[in-house]
């Protein structure tokens, strides 16, 4: 028993791990070894595809189907997890591992109150009886922070918000006092302010209890921050296993240098992000005439709130109530103004009402009042669905935040590309319109032959590509960026960056930039503005408002960020 | 799991159009025995329908009442009726009918229901009201008994049976279609392609309908078997078409009557061509679900 102590709480040796498809068999993961001591905190860190996630699953045995453990031997705690039955998995997921998935909201039952959930597992491992299950499941609550506790008990997963189904979440993961942690992006999705609370969370509970954590993620600085110890993948393989101070100061390998340059960071220019053989360009100067292109005056947005209460109450001779009258303000009287080749950054938390003020300013969403001047045009007033056909469409085009959601499924990457040009463009002909889709494909660096691919057969990156093809392909003045990287990993973010900037001054157009990241939109941007609860808290140059905010919610943003020691 | 997509993308760089689809759409057939069967035995039905007039051996309509009531033998393989037709002969030349009757319903329904089932989705309000409230009456009959009553109402023929099976189909339709468009409404692909300045019912038929297709096309094999079984159903009660025409319903209730004296072949061939016609679609909607759907690519 003795030995056991010394020896690692999770060892991953030479561990293989086989897909079988129909093009032949895909080794996903590749002779790796991991191992996570007792109360460490490893963080494994990589890019998509890098079979992290693929690791973890193989630890817990839930691959699916097609997954097999080709080769190599998990141990835990002396146990060979790869010979164990499942029955004895079964037992020892939740009880001796836990893990945390990415989605919150995806990993509990939606109809199924959050006490019962964690009530649940304590049952299934027998650490409470039917009379005191109840009181456990109310203490586990109250430890991940939850107020009151005894009536978020009954409260369902819809009742709440994201950080807190992410605490419920936890609690449900560390109910039976695991002795490891499994996290798999566990922030991911999530503001940063609510990033740091629960990362701090996880921290303080498992230092607390002795437990090991491993930390899957994409984000370096998180890594960097909370962990130990990192693990660098890319495609299957270790390539770099350090603790996290060493790594940072002195990466070894290629590859974890270039994640690290890739990761926006303070102090770094948008060059900065990219190999470092390429010589080092002119920043690119901003050419502001002065002349205002987008102009925001007091611009409202209200959605009737509960109506179906208010009919029922109606219903019932009840009057409904004040609050219920009231319409909700998701913008709440924004106004700003955008000059010609300025960029501008629109930073807020999810809910700001951030994305409903560009879809406004896009013409795809209706204020309720305010008004919204291009060019000493007021295009507020003419409804969205009119707004379509007009040529002032043509000036005003926007870069969509998920390239897979925006791009059809049914038509090529040319098809794609070529539709605003059909519908409001001049050119005409077959040949001339494939002439246009490859100077445009040209420009933004996506290869020709791909150009007859249909989204599925194209990389993120390559698909982000074919959004901005298509936003740019009228030769628009203004174009909204709404997160266009936040779907992508951070060395195909540093890449897309490069290209918009470029694209920009080339193109003469200007941009507003939508984002939860102030870092990234510190690259891009001359200007920024803060958003939170439908309201600007702050405006100011970029500069000004990262280095010297106002603000105290700018503030408790920016510190929010976790960023690797540089 | 995207780790994995991934993965796989870059070990393998796809093929591109159809040929994609062909090589698809063969693994699904020769991977799953089932689905292999049930494609052979739709393209038999398939022929039975087309040429089946030509290569049977006798004259589905002519009576020989020197043989009437055999049981299968070698000269007539599955027996003759009471009236000395040969069975097999009508169970083949039955088949053209009964196809027919189903390929056209459900080509009805699919262009009113799929239509009107997109509109209601992806506009909303008063389509929306106007189509489920029809959608919902229709709902509120016994099917069948509103089939009947159609029947009745319009009159004895092909083209009202037609008809018939097409409205008794039209909430499924609906709600399918309403579903799928509703979903994919404000998707970023839509949005896009109103930024690019396509009016709305351009996006109804190049965005939302071509994504939507796939899936109608499951529904149209599974509601195909349906709509047989509903056509014999109405023949078997007497509301189909009339004899001496050979169809399966008619001839499984012609020969309902002789089961009881021992003369079982009458109703039973009809009846199991019958069988494995719905058997042979409801099958054929699983693999049609395996080729389109590309989260099954594994």
């Amino acid at each position: 028993m003795l030995d056991v102590v010394h020896q690692p709480l999770l060892d991953i040796r030479n561990l293989t791990v086989e897909f079988a498809t129909r093009r032949g068999t895909v080794t996903a993961v590749r002779h790796i070894n991991i191992s996570v001591g007792r109360g460490e905190t490893l963080g494994i860190v990589g890019e998509s595809g890098s079979g992290k996630s693929v690791t973890s699953f193989a630890v817990m045995r839930i691959l699916d189907r097609a997954g097999r453990i080709a080769d190599g031997s998990v141990t835990f705690s002396g146990i060979d997890l790869i010979a164990a039955t499942d029955r004895d998995m079964g037992d020892m997921r939740g009880r001796e591992i836990s893990m945390i998935f990415q989605n919150p909201r995806a990993a509990i039952n939606p109809i199924r109150k959050v006490g019962h959930q964690i009530e649940d597992v304590l049952l299934r491992h027998v650490q409470a009886v039917r009379s005191n299950v109840k009181e456990k499941a109310i203490d586990i609550l109250k430890q991940v922070r939850i107020a009151r506790p005894e009536e978020r008990y009954h409260a369902y997963p819809f009742e709440l918000s994201g950080g807190m189904c992410q605490r419920i979440v936890i609690a449900i993961a560390l109910a039976c006092k695991p002795q490891l942690l499994i996290a798999d992006e566990p922030t991911t999705g999530l503001d940063v302010t609510t990033q740091k609370a629960m990362m701090e969370l996880v921290i303080e509970l498992t230092h607390k209890r002795g437990m090991s954590t491993v930390l899957i993620t994409h984000d370096l600085g998180l890594a960097a921050a909370y962990c130990d110890g990192v693990v660098v993948m890319q495609q299957g393989e270790v390539v770099e296993t350090a603790s996290s101070g060493v790594i940072f100061k002195a990466p070894a390998h290629p590859y974890t240098r270039k994640l690290m340059r890739a990761t926006p960071r303070p102090g770094a220019t948008l060059r900065d992000l990219l190999e470092e053989e390429r010589p080092a360009r002119t920043p690119t100067s901003v050419q502001t005439d002065g002349s205002p292109l987008l102009k925001i005056n007091n611009l409202i947005k209200e959605y009737p709130r509960q109506r179906v209460a208010k009919s029922m109450a109606k219903l019932f001779g009840r009057n409904a109530s004040a609050a219920d009258a009231e319409p909700f303000r998701a913008v709440d009287g924004v106004s700003f103004e955008i000059k010609r080749g300025q960029s501008v950054g629109l930073v807020g938390e999810s809910g700001c009402g951030k994305s409903t003020t560009s879809m406004m300013a896009m013409r795809l969403l209706d204020p309720t009042s305010g008004s919204i001047i291009l060019d000493g045009e007021d295009i507020g007033a003419i409804p969205a669905r009119d707004f379509a056909k007009l040529p002032a469409r043509k000036r005003i085009q926007m870069v969509f935040q998920d390239p897979t959601d925006s791009l059809n499924p049914r038509f090529t990457a040319a098809r794609a590309i070529a539709d605003p040009i059909l519908r409001l463009g001049d050119v005409r002909g077959r040949d001339a319109l494939r002439a246009r889709c490859e100077e445009l494909a040209q420009l933004v660096g996506l290869p020709r032959h791909l150009l007859d691919r249909f989204p599925h057969q194209l990389s993120g990156g390559q698909k982000a590509r074919v959004g901005i093809a298509r936003a740019i392909a009228l030769h628009p003045e203004l174009v909204i960026l709404d997160e266009p990287t936040a779907a992508l990993d951070v060395s195909v973010q540093a890449i897309v960056l490069n290209l918009l900037d470029e694209l920009k001054s080339r193109l003469s157009m200007s941009y507003l930039f939508v984002s939860h990241d102030l870092h990234v939109v510190r690259l891009l941007c001359d200007h920024v503005i803060v958003m939170k609860s439908g309201r600007i808290v702050e405006k100011g140059s970029a500069r000004q408002v990262l280095e010297a905010p106002q603000d105290e919610y700018t503030r408790e943003l920016i510190a929010a960020i976790p960023h690797p020691p540089v | 799991m995207t780790a994995f997509d991934t993965a796989v993308e870059a070990a393998a760089p796809p093929a591109t159009g159809l040929s994609a689809t062909l090589k698809h759409a063969r693994h699904v057939v020769t991977g799953n025995p089932i689905t292999g069967f049930s494609f052979t035995l739709f393209i038999l039905l398939l022929a039975c329908a087309l040429f089946g007039s030509f290569f049977v051996p006798y004259d589905p309509l002519a009576t020989n009442t020197a043989v009437a009531l055999k049981p299968p033998s070698l000269h007539h393989l599955m027996g003759t009726d009471q009236l000395g037709r040969d069975l097999l002969s009508r169970v083949v030349v039955g088949t053209r009918l009964d196809m027919a009757v189903a390929i056209f319903s459900v080509a009805l329904v699919f262009a009113l229901g799929g239509i009107s089932g997109i509109a209601a989705g992806y506009f909303g309000g008063w389509t929306d009201r106007l189509v489920g409230r029809l959608s919902d009456t229709i709902m509120a009959f016994p099917l069948f008994v509103l089939a009947m009553g159609i029947v009745a109402a319009l009159g004895n023929t092909v083209t009202n049976i037609i008809i018939a099976t097409a409205i008794i189909n039209y909430p499924l339709y609906v709600r399918i279609a309403r579903a799928e468009a509703n979903v994919r409404r404000n998707a970023g692909f839509v949005q896009a392609a109103r930024l690019s300045g396509n009016g709305e019912f351009r996006i109804l038929l190049t965005q939302i309908l071509p994504n939507i297709l796939p899936i109608m096309m499951v529904q149209m094999s599974l509601t195909m078997g349906y709509a047989i079984l509903n056509a014999a159903g109405l023949s078997f009660i007497g509301l189909g078409v009339r004899p001496p025409t050979p169809e399966w319903g008619i001839m499984v209730a012609e020969g309902a009557a002789f089961i009881v004296s021992g003369e079982w072949w009458i109703a039973l061939f009809p009846g199991l061509a019958l069988m494995l016609a719905v058997f042979c679609f409801n099958l054929l909607g699983d693999g049609l679900r395996d080729i389109v759907d590309p989260q099954r690519r594994t």
